[in-house]
């Protein structure tokens, strides 16, 4: 049930998405969340990097997030992350970042 | 659910053996009587909670909640030990007594936060801002607004504040990132702390993203992002000057990407060495503190993110950015070679070294964990459940200049 609820969550702003597994979904989510939230904060309302709310990046397209996920952008400290995401996974980020990103799945413990 | 009431219970048992202890239990039973010299808190940074532990049991005493937004949240100490200010990453500053375990005060004061720092005698708390860019400065007290320093390097501009640090003499430094400058706010003159004297350090590299006091307060180095080198001020020099250390270390190389941005701290120096994390190589950078030139560099397995000397200055403890970040590695500071390579837990954020350093705690966000390591034999002492665990911050700092 957790899982079905899970894509369920996950799935619904992403119609046009690539085929990303559902599980690596959730990984992308919880990197995007604590990893890239290190610099944009956990919930990407910026820090050292720019926020990454759906409302900051309502000008931005996702074709050209989707590059700067994977080629980052030099003279800033943006990385380019291409050594841990395919370009799918980061066009599935950047769609879904243009969308309002998913909340991540806190798990019961 | 279950945790918490776990983590009640425990808080709970030392007033409930003292009023056992008693013929008459008074009415209201005295706050807890405790020290505060092994007290610490980890921020549980994905549910807005502190986690109040004990170095000395190793236990979770119980937790403070209703934090905001912990992620990158760091603290400092009151010199009492008991009252923490926490800085989180909404722009929240709150005041939270250990002891009570409560919010004592809180104020929303910007918009977006990355750190702080205690004046030298504790009366004054500054917080390091990146929206609106710039430090501001509270009565410790009562968190009364005393000094709002806009970080305006240029009409209308604000740069984003990093490497705040407070210095002896009632003052704080800290470093502009997106000005490439270092600035110094004086609040001793108690009659005018509303405006205090800055002195603006300009041109002392590009993108400084953090930076150090030395602990005897004496120098203050920021880390570059934007050039291979660092920034040196000596702070004893009546017209302080920012001048280039280790300039080149990466000279001729193409970078490697950094996923996260190190963090510079006083506790970098071991005996006359500091040992600093090189930015875009996956080295650390031995300094000589007396000559300031490089003396070493010493491969590790990632891009340090932390570079930690245990008290006595005899190891230095290094964690890693992504994806390296399962591991840390322990270099031995007399053969400046690493001597330990351990995994004490999914993408380990932080590490805090007990006040005399036998054991080392290890935050591992992704495996829910806080390890106490014996830094003599390596071995675990005790392992904490702490949820999505970031940032470990003793008592003891409270006593350090530049924590």
């Amino acid at each position: 049930m957790q899982a079905a609820l899970l894509i369920a969550l996950l799935a619904a702003p992403a119609a046009e998405a690539q085929a990303i597994a559902p599980v690596r979904q959730a990984e992308l989510v919880r990197m995007v969340r604590q990893d890239c939230g290190s610099c944009h904060g956990m919930r990407l309302t910026g820090g050292l990097g720019p926020a990454l709310t759906r409302e900051a990046l309502a000008d931005k397209l996702v074709p050209a997030m989707a590059a700067t996920i994977i080629h980052g952008r030099p003279g800033t400290p943006m990385p380019g992350w291409r050594a841990m995401l395919s370009e799918p996974e980061a066009q599935w980020i950047a769609e879904q970042l243009a969308a309002g990103f998913p909340e991540e799945r806190r798990g019961a413990r | 659910m279950k945790r918490r009431e776990v983590l009640t219970a425990l808080g709970a048992a030392p007033a409930s053996l003292w009023l056992g202890g008693c013929a008459s239990a008074p009415a209201a039973p005295p706050a807890i009587a405790t020290g505060t010299g092994d007290l610490g808190v980890v921020i549980e940074r994905a549910r807005g909670t502190l986690a109040v532990v004990n170095t000395s049991t190793r236990t979770l005493l119980g937790e403070i909640d209703g934090l905001g937004d912990l992620s990158h949240a760091s603290v400092v100490f009151a010199r009492d030990g008991a009252t923490a200010y926490v800085f989180g990453r909404d722009g929240a500053l709150s005041q939270v007594n250990l002891l009570t375990r409560r919010i004592d005060r809180r104020v929303q004061q910007a918009g977006n936060s990355i750190g702080g720092a205690i004046s030298q005698d504790g009366t004054l708390v500054a917080a390091q801002n990146y929206t609106p860019g710039g430090i501001k400065v509270f009565d410790a007290r009562t968190l009364a607004l005393v000094a709002d320093i806009p970080a305006e390097y240029a009409p209308g501009k604000l740069s984003r504040v990093v490497g705040l640090a407070d210095l002896p003499g009632q003052r704080f430094v800290f470093s502009l990132f997106d000005a490439g400058a270092i600035w110094i706010a004086d609040l001793s003159d108690p009659s005018n702390r509303a405006q205090p004297k800055l002195t603006k350090l300009a041109g002392i590299g590009k993108q400084p993203y953090d930076a150090l006091v030395t602990p005897d307060g004496r120098h203050y180095i920021a880390g570059l992002f934007g050039e291979d080198g660092l920034a040196l001020v000596d702070l004893w020099d009546d017209a302080p000057q920012a001048r280039r250390i280790l300039a080149g270390y990466g000279r001729g190389e193409q970078p490697l990407p950094v996923y996260k941005m190190p963090h510079l701290r006083g506790w970098a120096v071991a005996g006359r060495h500091a040992y600093l994390p090189a930015i875009g190589r996956h080295e650390v950078l031995v300094v000589d503190t007396a000559t300031w030139q490089e003396v070493g560099r010493i491969p590790v397995a990632g891009q340090p993110v932390f570079v930690i000397a245990r008290p006595d200055g005899r190891q230095v403890w290094v964690n890693f950015a992504v994806p390296d970040y399962d591991r840390v590695q322990v270099i031995d500071t007399v053969t400046q070679r690493i001597v330990r390579t351990l995994e004490p837990g999914k993408a380990v954020l932080h590490m805090e070294f007990t006040p005399r350093g036998e054991a080392v705690w290890i935050s591992s966000r992704d495996a829910n964990r806080v390890s106490v390591i014996d830094t003599q034999r390596f071995d675990t002492l005790a392992t904490l459940t702490v949820d999505s665990p970031s940032g470990v911050f003793f008592t003891s700092r409270a006593t350090r200049i530049g924590f």
